[in-house]
């Protein structure tokens, strides 16, 4: 049996076989590797041979009680929420507007221009940041001081540090964050329309009781799922941007983690918290994925 | 009558506001532009507001070229796209294909698996762990291997092969073509579209490889685009209190910012259609 279905279908599994190693190398084996939370990793012993922690729990007793714990975790959680409520309006918004232009090659050239700063890296869209907002070279705060006020750092105040990342992130993903909403009102059936024409409805009516509620479910879908990653508050943006001054309102678990386990090779304690954010990180991915199943459909 | 007036309002909002859009996507990038080549001095005088530099000079595109090490950092990073692209397609369509065969025995054991990925992860120190174990730090498969496979990806390629006509495969096979023979020939020049797309996604991946290197990378000749550039941005963050040393650094920085971006901004009109289908590709099919 086993060998007429190797013989049938062995070049599939060949074809599989390079991406099954990949993923069991430097997917599976991390997953394995993560016991050395439960150790105190030394890099002379490897993952096999190092002691276990005493007790097993130490390392996540570390974290629990150290300062780090409420800020990490107050940091993470508010920087994440206040990018999907800024990630979640404005590219509705923007596609309701796309979907009322008229103009069609107005319609394609804004497009065009606020799809773009998608694909520049955070690194580019630093540099941006700097060109528009650090306290000496930047263009608003020479128009502020052209205005009669003072300079202010935007980019090392605590006080605007978060504002700048959701609002660098709402810049940067405002049109690309808008494409699904527009292709959820493309397939809004036309007659609709026609028929509060008919009755008198103007645009604005035509809107709120006709688009919204069309694409509603597709809304209250992507909602749910971005809640789901409600840990991942964006290290690779947090990462390029922050500084030390502003570590207080900045400084997120993953952030923590690379500093503490790459920069002072503190791996056991590092893992543990990312173990504990992975654990977490996946009750919420499966549980967003249930209740939008209830809506519909899931990711799978 | 009052329809209409109120309909062409409405409109002028319309407009109003797309224009509006528009410009700040595009405004910030334009800055950073002008600045890259306009003479300090000249930045100066005219309060840092200029979109259309009268006076125009590419020294510190000149100085950043001959004196540093971005052209090293410009080299690496063509490699890993170009090396790293390759190898993600190779490698993404030689999983999805199998995928795709509905009667292919073990096919929901291998997708649980890499739907597993999606959910949960070793996180970032055991993964450094593995790569360190391999033996890939310092070198530029670090920042090819441990991202090869983009799970979604997988996904995506999978469903575009499912929708392939059965009759094609039958027809290949009574021909007498071997399953390998039926890839390359037949079903790759099939699926050109979904390969542009989500080769263009690897691509845009790899030119803005920033975090593999600095995980994986300590030797400063390996260092892509983006890490140098971050670097050149970082230096003079700290010497912003010494505000005569800024005049000829911000050019300098906007310069680099260009040089690493220019790439990107020059091929993407022409790409955008592309990206555009493979995100409502992935969204609808995911």
């Amino acid at each position: 049996m086993a060998l007429t279905v190797l013989r049938k279908y062995w070049p599939f599994y060949v074809m599989l076989l390079p991406g099954v190693l990949f993923y069991l190398i430097f997917r599976y084996f991390p997953m394995y590797g993560m016991v050395i939370a439960f150790k105190d990793f030394s890099m002379m012993d490897g993952i096999l041979h190092s002691p276990w922690a005493n007790p097993w729990y130490k390392h996540f007793e570390t974290f629990y009680q150290s300062p780090y714990f409420g800020e990490l975790l107050r940091n993470t959680l508010l920087i994440s929420l206040y990018k999907l409520v800024w990630g979640t309006i404005p590219p509705i918004l923007l596609a309701l507007l796309l979907n009322e232009c008229r103009i069609r090659w107005l319609r394609t050239v804004v497009q065009t221009l606020t799809y773009m700063p998608h694909f520049l890296s955070w690194v580019i869209i630093f540099g941006i940041l700097i060109a528009l907002f650090s306290q000496n070279g930047g263009i608003v705060n020479r128009w502020i001081v052209e205005a009669g006020g003072s300079s202010f750092p935007f980019l090392t105040s605590t006080q605007t540090f978060r504002s700048v990342l959701v609002g660098s992130e709402v810049w940067q993903n405002l049109g690309w964050g808008a494409i699904i909403y527009l292709a959820a009102m493309a397939g809004i059936d036309p007659t609709l329309y026609e028929a509060a024409r008919v009755d008198g409805a103007g645009r604005f009516r035509m809107i709120w009781h006709i688009t919204i509620p069309g694409i509603r479910s597709v809304i209250v879908l992507l909602f749910i799922l971005k809640l789901g990653h409600l840990l991942d508050a964006g290290f690779d943006q947090i990462y390029i941007l922050y500084n030390i001054q502003v570590y207080p309102v900045a400084d997120i678990l993953d952030t923590w983690v690379y500093r503490t386990g790459l920069q002072q090779l503190n791996f056991s304690l590092a893992s543990a918290v990312g173990l504990f954010k992975s654990l977490i990180g996946m009750a919420l991915v499966l549980f967003a994925n249930n209740v939008a199943k209830r809506w519909g459909e899931g990711i799978w | 009558m009052v329809k209409g007036l109120e309909d062409r309002l409405f409109n002028v909002f319309v407009y109003a506001v797309l224009v509006f859009c528009a410009l700040l996507a595009i405004f910030p990038i334009l800055y950073v532009v002008s600045v890259s080549i306009t003479p300090f001095g000249e930045v100066l005088r005219n309060g840092g507001f200029i979109l259309i530099p009268r006076d125009v000079t590419f020294s510190a595109y000149k100085t950043l070229l001959t004196q540093s090490n971005l052209p090293q950092a410009f080299k690496i990073t063509v490699l890993i796209t170009v090396v790293g692209t390759a190898v993600n397609l190779i490698l993404t369509g030689l999983m999805a294909y199998p995928l795709s065969r509905k009667n292919l025995p073990g096919r929901r054991i291998f997708l649980l698996m890499i739907v597993f990925t999606l959910i949960f992860s070793g996180g970032l120190i055991p993964t450094y762990l593995i790569v360190k174990s391999v033996g890939l730090i310092d070198s530029i498969w670090a920042m090819i291997l441990p991202n090869a496979i983009w799970s979604f990806n997988v996904l995506i390629m999978k469903s575009f092969f499912e929708g392939l006509p059965e009759e094609l495969f039958e027809s290949a096979r009574i021909d007498g073509a071997k399953e390998f023979r039926i890839l390359f020939q037949i079903v790759t020049p099939l699926s050109i579209p979904v390969i542009m797309t989500i080769g263009l996604f690897y691509l845009v991946g790899h030119w803005n490889e920033f975090f593999q290197a600095i995980f994986y990378v300590t030797d400063r000749t390996l260092f892509p685009l983006q890490v140098i550039v971050r670097e050149i941005l970082m230096q003079s963050q700290q010497t912003l209190e010494n505000a005569d040393n800024i005049t000829p650094t911000q050019t300098l920085q906007m310069a680099a910012v260009m040089i690493a971006s220019l790439p990107v901004l020059v091929v993407y009109p022409f790409i955008q259609k592309y990206f555009t289908k493979g995100m409502l590709l992935g969204s609808i099919k995911g």
